[in-house]
């Protein structure tokens, strides 16, 4: 490919290399170890769903129990093929049973790999073909209706309440929305379990659940359908349940995913080991359910300086790629992220933006970008916040972005009134039609500013990575070297939840879906 | 909407100044004008406008214009409106109580620190409770600051402890007793239905039961907080919007030296 930019496409492979070389470390140690939230997730495939008397999930009786009695080392799916054997039980069954103290599940009658998978078969086949069907819908649907032109428009909707949450979404999809995300509420990233069943309270967003999921799902089908439009639903599969997050999304239909351990680890402070574990296995399961995962490098430029920082989202967006390849998801799943985020008051501050967003489309010229609109600078100046974002839709449209996160002109307000998305919306149409093929007419000076900005992010995009080479990505992270945040690798939230595989452990959902269709 | 270019009304009104009874201003003292938007869950509609005119009528706007409308979808629509505020307010009676003390450099402070306490002063923050919101913490406390205002990590008096967001108050409190803390700062980004207000109490009610309510200096901050509603729920200072790290520490070392701190 021809660079607008004069970038170095040398230069970048040499990073490419270095920040798979960085991924390889990570992925040797996530491969020997499993968690509770893994283990819930194939609970979840086994068909195990629904609460016990106390409200608590059954996936998370099952795994506690495995946890309690010291054997979660042997894998969840052991221990439930050697229940089926001696008991004749379905998973769900069993499930209940133990939620009543009824069933012993530690039994073990056979460690026979043949004889377990033949007794798994069933379930994992409906399981899978459960998420095949979901998968052939959306394509089906994007066959015969069609979708919005990218950069997709993605509006979010945050009421608490997933009834009025359908309400804000379907207008916000006449209005011309893409894509539509349901903000979590405040703190469920470091619940330990998935709430059940459909939810009318949360602060500042609505709980993720596998009903609300249904929900809204069946409300954006209808919207969609009305307008001729496939619209997309999108949640955030972070935190304690990455992977449980992304089964419930596989089997619901779900699009889009935000499904970034580096993000949990620096801005919610989960455990690292913890998370990265996770990450792997909600990403064999994102790659194969067809869900474009969003990565949170923009996140980055809200603590540590734009200008200063911008080749660590470079970094990470590349070690992200890594490890995404190494789930099996496709580049064209990939929604890194990015963002626009420079102090308004910059000179020529649009010209650097211009130039990053610019230099990670060619780096990256498949994936769908996922870029996020000005949020630290934004002030209850609402008439000034609104031209922010118009610039921002101007690089979105002249850059090619995949995913236009829209700005709100009342973002440092509140969360979106109905109102606010239909301005947002209308200003993004507005700025994509008027300056649809402005890309295809400019070109980059030689030697001129945006050049010389994306050269010099690359070159220090590539200092950081041969920093991060040396010490790995733990240390790094333990040292701050992204968004300033410095985390241990034995600290934060859900680090009691890791263990390590044991002789009889298995897995077969890695291998069946990992790359596959 | 020519109308609107060029304004043929008669202004009929006292164009003095009376600071006992302002209102707001367009281009002329006291025409009131006033611009506002807001949605109304009707269909789009003659009914429709009426409706918002009418309703700008019952919040006292004289002369209601509705100057655009659209239905955002199905029974949902949206106005832009002028009109002319007829309510008045005596500013000369207003009252504001505000964090009092002097703003000071943070090279200032520093000395102020070095000559007063012969110590470095300890600081801890977080945004507590379930806010997930680094923001506000971190614009007081990094290194880099915000705005130009270098964050209280920077100073060489002070040791600044940010221990990030979704910090349980009890952790918190648990913390600020460990690093011996001089004060504590806590930020709340997320103000929906009233959790920071929760929480807030919450963090002091704790303050009170541990008995170290009066050992340190507890302030907190936010863009929905201010001083008057802080100190109402039992902090000794709220700083809101375009307040930063320099107004923070001020009011802590002279407030510490109020009360004689050592």
């Amino acid at each position: 490919m021809q660079s607008k930019l004069g970038l170095d496409f040398e230069k970048v492979e040499y990073a490419r290399s270095l920040a798979k070389g960085i991924a390889e470390d990570v992925q040797a140690f996530v491969e020997q170890y499993t968690t509770v939230a893994v283990e819930r997730t194939l609970s979840r495939l086994m068909g195990i769903d629904g609460v016990d008397e106390n409200a608590v999930p059954l996936p998370n009786v099952v795994v506690d129990y495995l946890k309690d009695k010291n054997v979660l080392q042997e894998g969840v799916l052991f221990f439930l093929a050697n229940t089926m054997i001696r008991t004749g039980l379905c998973p769900q069954d069993i499930a209940e049973k133990v939620a009543k103290g009824e069933l012993d599940i530690t039994q073990v009658v056979t460690r026979d790999l043949k004889q377990i998978a033949q007794v798994l078969q069933p379930v994992i086949d409906s399981s899978m073909e459960r998420i095949r069907l979901r998968r052939q819908r959306r394509e089906h649907y994007l066959d015969t209706i069609g979708e919005g032109p990218k950069p997709y428009l993605y509006i979010i909707v945050a009421t608490g309440n997933i009834y009025e949450d359908v309400v804000q979404a379907q207008a916000g999809a006449r209005q011309g929305a893409d894509v539509i995300a349901v903000i979590r509420t405040t703190g469920q990233s470091l619940l330990d379990y998935v709430p059940y069943g459909a939810t009318t309270e949360g602060f500042g967003g609505t709980f993720a659940t596998q009903e609300n999921f249904r929900i809204m799902r069946k409300a954006l089908d209808e919207v969609g359908e009305e307008q001729g439009r496939y619209i997309r639903l999108c949640n955030y599969c972070s935190g304690l349940c990455m992977p449980e997050i992304a089964i419930m999304g596989a089997f619901e239909g779900l699009d889009v995913m935000l499904n970034d351990a580096l993000y949990g680890i620096l801005f919610r402070d989960i455990n690292m080991q913890r998370t990265l574990i996770d990450q792997y296995m909600s990403r064999i399961i994102n790659g194969f359910a067809g869900v474009i995962i969003n990565t949170g490098e923009d996140n980055y430029l809200t603590t540590a300086d734009a200008v200063e920082a911008a080749h660590t989202v470079l970094a990470s967006d590349l070690i992200n790629e890594q490890l995404a390849l190494m789930a099996g998801l496709k580049e064209e799943q990939m929604g890194l992220g990015h963002a626009f985020e420079m102090d308004p008051m910059l000179k020529d501050g649009f010209l650097l933006e211009l130039a990053q967003a610019q230099m990670t489309r060619e780096i990256f010229p498949k994936a769908t970008l996922k870029y996020m609109p000005p949020t630290k600078f934004m002030t209850g100046n609402i008439f000034r916040g609104h031209i922010q974002d118009a610039l921002f839709n101007m690089i979105g449209i002249w850059t090619h972005q995949g995913i236009q996160l829209l700005g709100m002109p009342t973002e440092a307000i509140h969360t979106p009134f109905m109102s606010d998305r239909y301005l947002s919306i209308e200003n993004a149409k507005y700025i994509f039609n008027n300056m649809s093929s402005i890309g295809e007419e400019m070109e980059f000076r030689e030697g001129g500013i945006c050049r010389r900005r994306a050269a010099e992010v690359v070159d220090n995009t590539i200092r950081l990575l041969e920093d991060i080479t040396k010490e790995g990505l733990f240390t790094a992270l333990e040292k701050g070297i992204f968004g300033d945040v410095k985390r241990p690798k034995n600290g934060g939230k859900g680090l009691q939840g890791v263990t390590l595989k044991g002789e009889n452990y298995l897995n077969p959902f890695v291998e069946l879906m990992k790359g596959k269709r | 909407m020519s109308e609107g270019l060029y304004s043929m009304e008669a202004k009929d009104f006292d164009k003095t100044l009376d600071l006992k009874k302002i209102k707001p201003y367009g281009d002329t003292m006291n025409d009131g004008k006033v611009q506002l938007s807001f949605t109304l869950p009707v269909p789009c509609g003659a009914e429709a406008i009426e409706a918002a005119k009418q309703l700008l009528k019952q919040m006292g706007l004289e002369n209601p214009s509705v100057v655009y409308y659209k239905e955002l979808t199905p029974g949902f629509t949206f106005f832009n409106c002028y009109g002319s505020c007829t309510h008045t307010v005596n500013y000369e009676s207003i009252y504001v109580p505000k964090v009092e003390s002097t703003t000071m450099s943070m090279p200032d402070i520093d000395d102020f620190i070095r000559e007063h306490f012969g110590r470095k002063i300890v600081i801890v923050g977080a945004s507590t409770g379930t806010d997930a919101h680094t923001v506000g913490i971190d614009a007081i406390m990094n290194m880099k600051g915000y705005a130009g205002h270098y964050g209280l990590e920077r100073y060489d008096m002070i040791d600044a402890y940010n221990l990030g967001s979704q910090v349980p108050n009890e952790e918190f409190i648990a913390k600020g007793v460990e690093l011996k803390a001089d004060a504590l700062i806590i930020s709340q980004t997320v103000t929906q239905k009233d959790v920071h207000i929760k929480n807030l109490t919450n963090f002091i009610e704790l303050m009170e039961a541990e008995g170290l309510r009066d050992k340190m200096i507890c302030c907190c901050g936010g863009a929905r907080i201010t001083h008057e509603l802080a100190q109402e729920l039992g902090f000794d200072a709220g700083f809101g919007m375009n307040t930063y790290a320099d107004d923070v520490a001020s009011f802590i070392v002279q407030e510490m030296d109020k009360r004689g701190m050592k």
